[in-house]
């Protein structure tokens, strides 16, 4: 399929670059990894009058913890996320969401910061930079802003970036207390589906909990009924299924082609079930492998 | 706003001028006479398209063609330059493909998947290909002809 809107087309070097090009043009659109902007350019859904291209831009490339702060750049494809030793260590569930993420050939294009910035209802990145309370990190003429993700998300592909503003990356206080976490998604098919439900939970050693949900509301949403019921306790049988029977109040999934309501619904309950005992069992060092899907 | 760019095709230096909007993979065909890599879905789905960018398999039908512009692009007119690869070899000894639309981006995703891993389990080799959609043999001969190659 052709593009029909014309644009021009700018690869810039640095930031005040960008920044001149925003001040010069009504309609600009960022391209990373393009999986998203280019399919919203053939079907219109974006037309803008220049294209900024920040792939060379190598500064933002960067995967680091520094001062117990990981930075992942706005470039940071989900394939290097997926290669890279720090988030395998020190986030294994950003590793093991990367892997679901479409298929290698998506992956070795489409960087994290895209996804949060296309902030359609299913983003993969979502539940887990919530669960690790990530922030965003944007830039302007005007100076930078750390914002954090829980504001992030505004509704459904509306995000809190300002006109005139870019991403330069996302930044992660490296948990203090002990934790391990599981990132569980439901899908048709492995390759390219999108999430039908997705959820990331962290387990921390004294037994708190993040857990957020995602496809189930216009935004990535942290089941905090849930948390407060489980939080510092032992989840026997009967703990479990109130919590089950929480999830109908923490998230307000709808139908769509990918699933109906009743069935996120009925799912969101099993993949809490099963990623809280993956999370707990891999807090205690056992468990399965991170990269293996409990369901 | 037509813009000259330069960029590696399968060893090759080559020029071309493009417009901001045009497709690497509508290039690749129309232009440059590449055949291997197809349109199917058009949107990133089915993998038809597939060819390599520094290396890595990317769509081409995701991707504007000037954003190349000096980045080296191989197809499997490039892989297989001097003849069948091994892994070519492979996939006719189990006949493992029957139209063959989707052969070029299957054969791209697993000689990238060897190069960084040369000896991948069926779930590895399941996991490069899942991205490239097969509707006639129904992937087991595909990933029968891989495991006997590596085996």
């Amino acid at each position: 399929m052709a593009i029909e809107n014309q644009f021009e087309y700018i690869k810039v070097k640095n930031l005040d670059e960008v920044f001149g090009l925003f001040s010069r043009f009504k309609n600009p659109v960022i391209l990373a990894g393009g999986t998203d902007v280019v399919e919203f350019l053939k079907t219109g859904t974006l037309q803008p009058n220049v294209v900024i291209d920040i792939k060379g831009l190598d500064f933002l490339k960067d995967i680091r913890l520094g001062n117990n702060i990981l930075w992942i750049g706005a470039g940071v494809t989900f394939s290097e996320l997926i290669a890279s030793e720090i988030i395998k260590e020190h986030f294994p569930v950003i590793a093991e969401m990367s892997k679901t993420v479409a298929s290698v050939g998506i992956r070795n294009r489409a960087t994290m910061v895209g996804n949060i910035c296309s902030a359609v209802p299913c983003t993969d990145s979502g539940p887990v930079l919530s669960v690790y309370k990530a922030n965003v990190i944007t830039a302007s003429q005007m100076g930078e802003r750390k914002i954090p993700i829980e504001q992030w998300f505004v509704a459904s592909r509306k995000t809190a970036l300002f006109k005139n503003e870019i991403v330069k990356g996302i930044s992660i206080q490296l948990p203090e207390k002990k934790q391990a976490g599981c990132f569980v998604k439901l899908k048709r098919y492995n390759g390219e589906d999108l999430a039908q439900v997705n959820l990331a939970i962290l387990a921390f050693e004294d037994y708190s909990f993040r857990i957020s949900f995602g496809a189930v509301a216009p935004t990535p949403v942290r089941a905090m009924r849930i948390e407060r019921l489980i939080n510092r306790m032992k989840i026997v049988p009967e703990l479990m299924e109130k919590a089950k029977q929480l999830v109908e109040d923490d998230i307000i999934p709808i139908t769509d082609i990918r699933a109906t309501k009743e069935y996120r619904l009925h799912m969101a309950k099993v993949m809490l079930e099963r990623g809280l005992n993956a999370a707990l069992d891999r807090l205690n060092g056992g468990g399965p492998a991170y990269g293996t899907s409990v369901i | 706003m037509k813009k000259e760019i330069s960029f590696l095709l399968n060893g090759e230096r080559r020029t071309i001028e493009v417009s901001p909007s045009e497709i690497l993979l509508e290039v690749l065909r129309d232009r440059l006479g590449l055949n291997s890599p197809k349109c199917g879905c058009d949107r990133g789905d089915c993998g038809t398209c597939s060819v390599m960018i520094n290396r890595k398999t990317v769509r081409s039908c995701l991707i504007l063609a000037i954003e190349v512009e000096d980045q080296e692009v191989v197809t499997l007119e490039g892989i297989m330059q001097n003849g069948l690869t091994p892994l070519q070899e492979s996939f006719l000894k189990h006949n493992s493909f029957q139209c063959g639309f989707c052969a070029p981006g299957v054969i791209l995703s697993t000689t990238e998947l060897l190069a960084k891993n040369p000896h991948p389990d069926k779930e590895e080799i399941q996991e490069a290909i899942a991205g490239n959609l097969c509707r006639c043999t129904g992937y087991s001969p595909i990933i029968d002809a891989v495991i006997d190659l590596v085996k």
